[in-house]
């Protein structure tokens, strides 16, 4: 690709991006006082983390099984409360072992 | 104490780790899309976003229009508004026009989940500590998959793909232990992501971007009407 046509795209991605961000950060200014309109905002986050987490967290490594022991793992580790580092390095190590474990018999 | 850069920075060591990991991944895509090097890393840079980042190289791989350049980016990317939104009600008044300015470029799924999860306000300082660590990893992390992405043996590279959901789980998960609504609302918007996610008709004519906008709208909404929040939180916002 021809480097003005990239700069072309890139511009349009980063500043759609970009207002999509701070058009509400920027004007949006008072507290919302409504109970349900507040409450609305308050689940948002964990209501959007929930739907990009599952199921696309079962196919995040390419096969189902390290996948899920990842999924395991971070389940068993979120429940005991431990850092979102540990959180982070144990799924990633959970699914390793499995993916290895895999390689190792095949 | 009120939150300060010094702790924003530490709590965003966990997704500046994550984010190389994933951005990795995004470095080894792009150049395999026909991006150069330092493309593929101005695009991290300046966006900052990995869903749309990889919708993104697809249409510039493509051959794709302006238009559809926009549009698609703001399909995926719309979620962010519902965040800043949310972000709004948490912050103090350190976050002067300019300050908005700023950090809003910041405002990603995991430094939103982190700040929102915060008992206190959320600062100026504190946002750009969160940011520190993310921005870097998410960079440095392109950069490498970009250079090297064939050099690590596949095993590893796809077991780190998987972290970022980790982390996901690991900010949700103790937030439904202790109110039944986040529980309620994460366990509707999973089973709505579900069906998404399984049945052709939807998975065929719906974008993982509007599917989640879909999820998480109706699950909050939900929540709302039939699980008021409990009033401790309302002390400062």
């Amino acid at each position: 690709m021809d480097n003005g046509r990239f700069f072309l795209l890139l511009a349009v991605m980063v500043v759609t991006t970009y207002l999509i961000r701070a058009i509400p950060f920027v004007f949006f200014r008072k507290k919302i006082t409504n109970e349900k309109v507040k409450a609305f905002f308050d689940y948002i986050p964990y209501a959007v983390l929930s739907s990009m987490t599952f199921p696309a967290m079962l196919y995040a490594t390419g096969s189902i099984l390290p996948s899920a022991a990842g999924l395991l793992a971070a389940l068993i580790l979120s429940w005991r409360e431990r850092s979102l580092l540990v959180v982070a390095l144990g799924t990633c190590s959970a699914a390793f072992a499995v993916n290895l474990l895999l390689l190792l018999i095949a | 104490m009120p939150l300060n850069y010094k702790k924003g920075f530490s709590q965003g060591l966990a997704i500046g780790l994550g984010y190389l990991s994933v951005s990795f991944s995004f470095g080894i895509l792009a150049v395999s899309c026909g991006l150069t090097w330092w493309q593929a890393v101005l695009i991290s840079i300046c966006n900052l976003t990995s869903a749309g980042q990889v919708a993104g190289v697809g249409i510039m791989a493509a051959g794709g229009l302006p238009l559809e350049m926009a549009v698609t980016t703001l399909v995926i990317n719309l979620r962010y508004s519902l965040m800043s939104i949310s972000l709004t009600q948490k912050t103090d008044e350190s976050m002067t026009t300019p300050a908005r300015i700023v950090t809003s470029a910041f405002i990603t799924d995991e430094i939103f989940g982190v700040a929102s999860g915060q008992d206190k306000p959320v600062t100026r300082n504190y946002m750009l500590g969160l940011a520190t660590l993310p921005v870097l990893g998410w960079t440095l992390g392109t950069l490498l998959g970009a250079l090297c992405g064939n050099l690590l043996p596949e095993i590893v590279s796809e077991s780190l793909a998987i972290g970022i959901y980790g982390m996901f789980v690991a900010i949700v998960l103790p937030a439904a232990k202790k109110e039944k609504g986040i529980a309620a609302v994460s366990v509707i918007s999973v089973v709505l992501s579900v069906i998404f996610w399984y049945v052709p008709a939807l998975k065929e004519n719906i974008t993982s971007g509007f599917a989640i906008i879909i999820c998480s709208i109706v699950s909050a909404l939900l929540g709302a009407l039939f699980i008021p929040k409990k009033k401790e939180e309302n002390a400062n916002g």
